[in-house]
């Protein structure tokens, strides 16, 4: 368990976190979202013993981060922002330094060395300088640190920043294949991410907890939750007008004159059978026809715009 | 020793010796070191068999290679944001700081040793006191900690390897003519006790007495009290860049 209370950090003048409070639990797998500059890197050193929090309290399985920075970052696996690691050192020689730190020796070190180089497929580098990777063996470099104590609490900060559709999709794969019973902290701004691998997310801007929910729930708070796209086979001059008229249909957007529409209902409800209802009347062929889940980002956009007014009004 | 201290000690070792930096560095410290010996210290003219024309310079030799090994102590650290993961293993800070300076005293220690063929040299030419050259490494090694433990500071302070480099030659050099007459005149206006503490600050005077063979536990203690210092200082640095 995690437990943050009214964590603040100031750099002089200005407050990178303000009064962050969130709890989280074994099992879960958290996304931090927010915009550049949100504070969620800042979060992540504070959580991680590196800064000393202006303000508040951070309480790891029970240990008291401020007071005992060691102990917490003993069951801790922390991947830094941009995957830093020692350039001139081989794959190898590097996961064995941070083994030896971790309390590992001899055969015991080199299986778990072992182990986490099939993790996450480094084999083909073992031997070869941190600095002569790409960006993605790299960052795979940082995540075999951070799993190599098999940590109770895994903190990633943008674990899939600059890799590929491919490896991001192996990296996702990773952290959904951990252990149930770890915690899983990962920052991110991309929001596909978050619907992909996290069971609740949390949205921050200005240092400030916006939202807080699953991801389906955030989804829900889109306007395009439950929104239908539909697609007529060929134009009708009324459909537009029929459309509007449809009950619970709060609004229309009309994408291609007379043939393509999106249906935002009122407060969120399924539209669909009023829709059937109309189009089974009129007759009209309909060639594709979708239910929006609602659109994460479109909820990212608002909440952090709103919070960003707010901010400049005050 | 405590096993955080040596994993970190190794990992330094390691990257001193995975670029070519570690060896033209002691190449190029052993061609100084010969050259000061022999053309400005005349080792063969003055027909004595012992090394005080070649401990004679370390001082001088140490004000920039020293410096140079310590800019790389935490500056390409804090660069290059390895220092964010260093910082989050379950290290403590004072184990970070010993680990690192303790790498770079063994290197200096390394690169000192490698000058044993000069102590071959004047060992087959005469019959030198091996007491005093083994007091002279001794001294030397012990300066040389001194001026890493300056540096390790300095490093600390700042991310740029150069400005590191260049805070190190300043406060080494103030530490090294502090003991000179031309120094110690400018205090003339100053008290007595004043005048020998700055007096008494300088690494040449004290390896001087060192390097004559005359072991003072006085002096002993100023060098370990240096090092310990400014080893301090540099956690005391890191503690409060952890607070910014």
């Amino acid at each position: 368990m995690i437990r943050v209370d009214n964590l603040t950090k100031q750099f002089g003048e200005f407050t990178a976190v303000n009064q962050l409070s969130f709890t989280v639990a074994p099992g879960e797998v958290l996304g931090f979202l927010g915009p550049n500059g949100a504070g969620k890197s800042t979060t992540m050193k504070m959580l991680t013993g590196f800064l000393q929090p202006s303000a508040g309290q951070i309480t790891i399985e029970g240990i008291n981060v401020l007071t005992d920075p060691q102990q917490a970052q003993a069951i801790i696996g922390y991947l830094p922002e941009g995957a830093p690691a020692y350039g001139e050192m081989t794959v190898a020689a590097f996961l064995s330094f941070i083994a030896e730190v971790r309390g590992y020796q001899g055969s015991e070190k080199q299986q778990r060395i072992d182990t986490v180089v099939a993790q996450v497929e480094l084999q083909a580098v073992l031997h070869k300088r941190i600095e002569t990777l790409s960006k993605g063996f790299t960052r795979r470099v940082g995540l075999a640190q951070a799993l190599i104590h098999d940590p109770k609490v895994l903190i990633l900060d943008e674990p899939t920043d600059g890799l590929d559709p491919n490896q991001k999709h192996q990296v996702r794969e990773l952290i959904k294949g951990l252990a149930a019973d770890k915690i899983v902290i990962i920052s991110t701004h991309i929001l596909e991410e978050v619907s992909a691998v996290c069971s609740r997310a949390l949205i921050i801007a200005d240092g400030r907890l916006l939202l807080d929910g699953k991801p389906h729930e955030l989804e829900a708070q889109s306007r395009y939750h439950n929104a239908i796209l539909i697609e007529l086979e060929n134009e009708q001059d009324d459909a537009l007008a029929t459309l509007r008229a449809l009950e619970g249909v709060d609004s229309v957007e009309e994408l291609e004159e007379g043939r393509c529409f999106m249906l935002f209902p009122q407060g969120g409800k399924l539209l669909m059978r009023e829709l059937v209802r109309v189009l089974d009347e009129k007759q009209w062929p309909v060639e594709n026809l979708h239910v929006e889940k609602g659109r994460l980002d479109d909820v990212f956009r608002q909440v952090t715009h709103a919070a960003s007014t707010q901010a400049a009004a005050v | 020793m405590n096993s955080m201290v040596k994993s970190v000690i190794k990992r330094e070792l390691y990257s001193y010796f995975a670029t070519p930096v570690a060896y033209v560095f002691i190449l190029m410290f052993l061609v100084l070191a010969g050259v000061f010996t022999f053309y400005l210290g005349h080792f063969y003219e003055r027909g004595q068999a012992d090394l005080a024309a070649f401990f004679n310079f370390h001082p001088w030799l140490y004000l920039f290679f020293m410096p140079a090994i310590a800019m790389g102590l935490w500056s390409p650290e804090r660069q290059l944001g390895t220092i964010e993961l260093l910082m989050t293993l379950p290290i403590t800070q004072w184990q970070a700081v010993a680990g690192k300076f303790i790498a770079a005293w063994l290197f200096a220690g390394i690169a000192l040793l490698m000058t044993f063929p000069i102590w071959i040299t004047v060992a087959y030419l005469g019959d030198p006191d091996n007491g005093v050259i083994l007091a002279g490494y001794v001294g030397s090694w012990l300066m040389a900690g001194s001026f890493l433990a300056i540096g390790s500071c300095m490093s600390v302070l700042t991310k740029n390897q150069i400005i590191a480099f260049i805070m190190t030659v300043v406060v080494c050099f103030i530490f090294m003519v502090s003991g000179v007459p031309m120094v110690l005149d400018a205090f003339a206006w100053a008290p007595q006790w004043l005048i020998d503490f700055v007096a008494g600050l300088s690494f040449l005077t004290r390896f001087e007495a060192i390097s004559r063979g005359v072991i003072d536990l006085r002096d002993l203690i100023y060098f370990a009290a240096m090092i310990g210092l400014w080893l301090y200082l540099t956690q005391w640095a890191l503690q409060r860049s952890k607070h910014q």
